[in-house]
């Protein structure tokens, strides 16, 4: 779900310039940051994107914990992790963390999905799915370094958090940011929010998380969304919240080189075909190998 | 064997001689059907194939329908071409079977590129070039079907982890292009050795051709296979 837009820096499968006219934004776009030593799991951003993007997941069933739904699916586009984990002084930590699209500077989502246009990035950062071109291949799951793309069941098409892109447009926040009660979520350019991150950092160092720091990991260039955690150095922790996410060599070897060599090879082994006839000709049958033909069928003993 | 071919007046109908020779056939009804089957579903799979391959080749997805349908249907048109090329490989694969002559054929493949056929070892029914296109195919296929049940997101994709989702996709993508490659080879040499399109059109070849480029074929049909000297050849 998007809006028309010129700020487009990057659009799947098309290999040209996408319309970037404009100035990019100041501050190195938006982010939204999650700060999961402040949140209290109390599931309002959940809320929140349902009622923004109108969507209503189907009614689940308890298995004995907070975490509800139990995946994100193409209803559910944030999630609340709940993570119960026993540290090395025997306490047990409840570690929360909203899930959902990192919207990355380097979007593995993007750069697998084979439909001109159905991913695009805008200048301020937002990676966003326009559901009418997209053909339901799910290659964008398949390229994703954070699982977070579905696929839904009812129009076989991909959807996942859109960081409230028709708000951005407009001057808004995103709808979770409005409903955080611990100020948990925030929103603004991404400078504003690292900034942010740093002082929250500095203050959980003071406080005994020597560990604490920002999420926002380089090897895809950096995330829209980023996370202040306890436990920087074991993200893992979180969830299975990815140590070094990337996009997967395999995934760039399909969708990087293997692409032009591929239509290289099948165009020139056609023209080796096409130069060989125009140079060597034709292999005809003439009419002395009918002749021969026809004299070893009358007389094999001589057809050698 | 089932595929073994038989002159033209060994009985059955058999299109009007255009010369004054008899043809002999080389496949019946059955096969080229059979191999036009196939073959049909291979351009529409590989046309729909190559529309998710690369932004420039996107445009034939228009070809069956647009994106959706392309992703709908490419699956089902590889299934076909797998289950047509079950039924054709059965019935050639006994005469694709790599003998000591097709390596010598192979390292003269400057004489088969020139057309100098007169200096190459007699072929059979079918010659090394031939046998290899077989084998290429045989492979891609397999490849593609078990990769193409890894990523087909409707229904099976769910059962593997990603990085085995990842890995097919690379192979599925590798084996296709291998294949159209082949392909291309193959639809060429019919071109290039010229009375071999009739061979699966009309199904009949001139004696001729299959003198020239089949002889111990030839001979095998003309009821001489236990010859000594041919088989001494």
């Amino acid at each position: 779900m998007a809006l028309q837009s010129l700020d487009i820096v990057r659009r799947s499968a098309t290999t040209t310039r996408s319309p970037d006219i404009r100035q990019p934004p100041a501050g190195g776009g938006v982010a939204k940051l999650i700060d999961t030593t402040k949140c209290i799991g109390c599931k309002a951003c959940q809320v929140a994107c349902m009622e923004w993007n109108d969507l209503r997941d189907e009614i689940g069933t308890n298995i004995g914990q907070y975490q509800n739904p139990h995946d994100l699916s193409a209803s559910s586009w944030t999630l609340m992790r709940f993570a119960e984990v026993e540290n090395p002084k025997g306490d047990l930590e409840w570690l929360i963390r909203k899930d959902g699209c990192m919207h990355c500077s380097d979007p593995g989502c993007l750069k697998a999905c084979p439909s001109p246009g159905a991913i695009v990035q805008y200048a301020n950062g937002i990676v966003d799915f326009h559901e009418e071109n997209c053909i339901g291949c799910g290659y964008c799951v398949t390229g994703c370094p954070f699982d977070i793309p579905r696929i839904s069941k009812k129009d076989h098409k991909a959807y996942k958090c859109t960081l409230c892109s028709d708000r951005v447009a407009v001057g808004l926040e995103p709808a979770c940011i409005k409903s955080c009660p611990t100020g948990a979520l925030v929103f603004g350019t991404k400078e504003d929010m690292q900034q942010h991150a740093a002082e929250r950092v500095e203050d959980l160092k003071s406080r005994g998380f020597e560990h604490a720091g920002l999420y926002d990991p380089a090897g895809v260039q950096g995330t829209h969304v980023m996370y202040v955690l306890h436990h920087a150095d074991q993200p893992q922790l979180y969830s299975g919240l990815a140590r070094d996410p990337k996009i997967s060599p395999t995934v760039r070897l399909w969708k990087g080189v293997a692409k032009p060599l591929g239509v290289a090879l099948m165009a020139l082994t056609a023209l080796a075909g096409f130069f060989h006839y125009i140079r060597v000709g034709p292999d005809e049958t003439d009419a002395a190998d009918e002749a021969a033909a026809q004299a070893a069928r009358r007389n094999p003993e001589k057809a050698t | 064997m089932s595929a073994t071919p038989q002159s033209a007046d060994a009985g059955g109908p058999h299109p009007p001689a255009t010369h004054s020779q008899d043809l002999i056939v080389r496949y019946n009804a059955s096969e080229r059907t059979n191999h036009w089957l196939g073959a049909i579903c291979f351009v529409l799979a590989a046309l729909s194939g190559l529309a998710l391959f690369h932004p420039s080749l996107f445009f034939l997805s228009n070809l069956i329908g647009g994106g959706p349908w392309t992703r709908i249907l490419h699956p089902y048109l590889g299934l076909a071409m797998c289950l047509s090329f079950v039924f054709l490989a059965s019935r050639v694969a006994r005469d694709n079977r790599m003998q000591p002559k097709d390596w010598q054929w192979l390292r003269q493949y400057r004489d088969v590129i020139e057309n100098r056929e007169e200096r190459l070892p007699e072929v059979g029914r079918y010659n090394a070039g031939q046998k290899l296109v077989f084998y290429a195919v045989v492979g891609c296929l397999t490849l593609l079907l078990l990769t193409g049940i890894i990523i087909w997101r409707v229904y099976t994709t769910g059962y593997f982890p990603v990085g085995v989702v990842r890995l097919g996709s690379v192979l599925h993508a590798i084996a296709a292009l291998i294949l159209i490659c082949t392909i291309i080879v193959h639809v060429y040499a019919a071109i290039w050795v010229k009375g071999s399109v009739d061979a699966m059109t009309l199904g009949t070849v001139t004696p001729g051709w299959a003198w020239k480029h089949h002889r111990a074929w030839f001979r095998e049909i003309m009821g001489h296979a236990t010859n000594p000297r041919s088989r001494a050849d």
